[in-house]
């Protein structure tokens, strides 16, 4: 490791896939797990570790359901778009130190791939001409102007009091003091703006149960494989951000930095993951409102304090 | 390499722009239109200008998906199912883009470009920071300020509710008459 601050070397490009998915299948096992006690009995551990695999083969065989006149074209556009949104918005993630693509701008980049999802799952929901499934897509970009404000000002006071949109340079600033604790409001935008993005619960109703499924209704076989895992790998690539923007990135007393930063995306995903069970879905028009008179007005005084933080520090110009 | 992106993303750019105009559903034609600003996304970020790239592509998927809605919704024939077309009035159109095209084109190649003076910035991002806080804040502030305006123009213009509906003639209801609920329960 000559110089620890450049980006890892092109190799990485190939165990980035395997190491998100690691983590989503993790993530899935887990939530498999929850499901299987929350039913009563006995949690069987093996058949929880084994559902991903399995529920893959399963839809890898699946043969791909017709409906009438759908829009193939627009279908393929938006269920290959979400795993690749995610691969995408990944590259700018310090693994460690230091992120497969070391880009100066990296925190609008992951901001930039990771909307694509809007248009992901618009065109899945559009494509199969199918009216619940529409309506999951329209939820989705009514949910999207809800969330993305939020999250972008989340971003960007993280940016701010790192004074560099440069992910490592954000994990540096953190020597001191971990973001989350200066930027707590912040940190809990991020974290609803996480589980609304990859429309996870409790802001799942662009999938939810009263529309079939939603946008996701008539994905078979690889269509919804691709769908489901590339929402998976948003919800782990999203977790994953919060810990170089306010988790301090990989440092941590004994263990080498990769593994810091392991354990603390597994964290994230795991309350992720345990807090949709404890909260009902939320209606987007619910929540538009309250993410655009609560959570906006209270990230803009976040990144308020955090200036003024900057400004006596005797940051900017 | 660079080269080869250029042309590769050049050419995307027109195909999906002409795609525009060649497709008969209006959900295929703003996924076009969006690629192809992408493809322009890819350009401006190979001119080394990373922070402006990665703003057009955030910018454009998210006002192409909001067009989408907006396009389908006044759209008389949406889906596509029946044949649609982009294109009306198709000689004005014509005369209009052509002529359009050979004024630019001609443009490019008559005048005289003065030779390059100085430098590019360090860090652009930086400079256009710089530019816009400093030399040019008016100019932003104003048009900001204007823009913000014509949107919230529209806005009541096109509603056909007001305080007086959601809170009766002396603004005293205590909860608002609203088509539908809010949540935060104003």
């Amino acid at each position: 490791m000559a110089d620890p601050t450049a980006a890892l070397p092109l190799w990485s490009v190939l165990v980035l896939p395997l190491l998100l998915i690691s983590a989503a299948w993790v993530a899935v096992a887990f939530d498999a797990a929850l499901t299987a006690r929350a039913r009563g009995g006995r949690t069987e551990v093996a058949a929880a570790v084994l559902l991903p695999a399995r529920e893959t083969a399963r839809l890898l065989v699946g043969q791909r359901r017709r409906t009438l006149a759908p829009d193939r074209t627009l279908t393929t556009t938006g269920v290959v778009l979400l795993p690749i949104a995610a691969l995408l918005a990944a590259a700018v993630l310090p693994l460690g130190a230091r992120p497969v693509a070391d880009l100066s701008v990296g925190v609008v980049w992951f901001n930039a791939m990771e909307v694509l999802a809007w248009a992901a799952v618009w065109a899945a929901g559009w494509g199969a001409n199918s009216m619940l499934s529409l309506v999951g897509g329209y939820r989705f970009v009514a949910q999207g102007l809800a969330y993305e404000l939020p999250h972008m000002f989340a971003l960007i006071t993280a940016a701010l009091a790192a004074e560099s949109l440069r992910v490592p340079d954000i994990v540096a600033a953190q020597a001191d003091l971990w973001f989350v604790v200066l930027m707590p409001v912040a940190f809990l935008a991020y974290l609803v703006s996480t589980a609304a993005m990859a429309f996870w619960g409790p802001f799942d109703a662009p999938v939810g149960r009263d529309v079939a499924g939603g946008a996701a209704l008539e994905l078979c076989g690889i269509d919804r494989l691709l769908f489901v895992g590339g929402r998976w790998l948003l919800l782990v690539v999203a977790a994953a951000m919060a810990v170089p923007l306010f988790l301090g990135g990989g440092a941590g007393p004994l263990l080498p930095a990769p593994a810091w930063v392991a354990l603390k995306t597994l964290a994230v995903l795991a309350l992720l993951v345990w807090l949709r069970r404890r909260l009902p879905t939320v209606r987007m028009d619910r929540f538009a409102e309250f993410a655009w008179v609560v959570l906006i007005p209270l990230t803009i005084a976040q990144a308020l304090v955090v200036a003024i933080v900057v400004l006596q520090r005797g940051g900017g110009m | 390499m660079s080269v080869v992106l250029f042309w590769a993303l050049a050419g995307a750019a027109v195909v999906l722009g002409v795609l525009v105009f060649r497709l008969d559903s209006m959900a295929q034609v703003t996924f076009a239109l969006l690629g192809s600003f992408l493809a322009v996304a890819g350009l401006v970020l190979l001119l080394g200008l990373g922070y402006l790239g990665a703003v057009i592509a955030l910018m454009m998927v998210i006002e192409m998906v909001i067009m989408a809605v907006f396009m389908i919704m006044f759209m008389m024939n949406p889906a596509g199912l029946m044949p649609m077309t982009m294109t009306h009035n198709r000689r004005g159109s014509l005369v209009i883009s052509v002529g359009a095209f050979v004024v630019l084109a001609a443009g490019i190649l008559l005048v005289d470009w003065p030779a390059r003076d100085g430098v590019p910035p360090p860090d652009p991002t930086f400079a256009l920071g710089e530019a816009l806080m400093g030399g040019q804040m008016l100019t932003m502030m104003t048009l900001g300020v204007g823009l913000f305006a014509t949107i919230v123009a529209t806005v009541v213009l096109s509603t056909d509710r007001g305080r007086y509906d959601r809170l009766g003639d002396e603004l005293d209801a205590p909860v608002a008459d609203d088509p539908m609920g809010g949540g935060v329960g104003r």
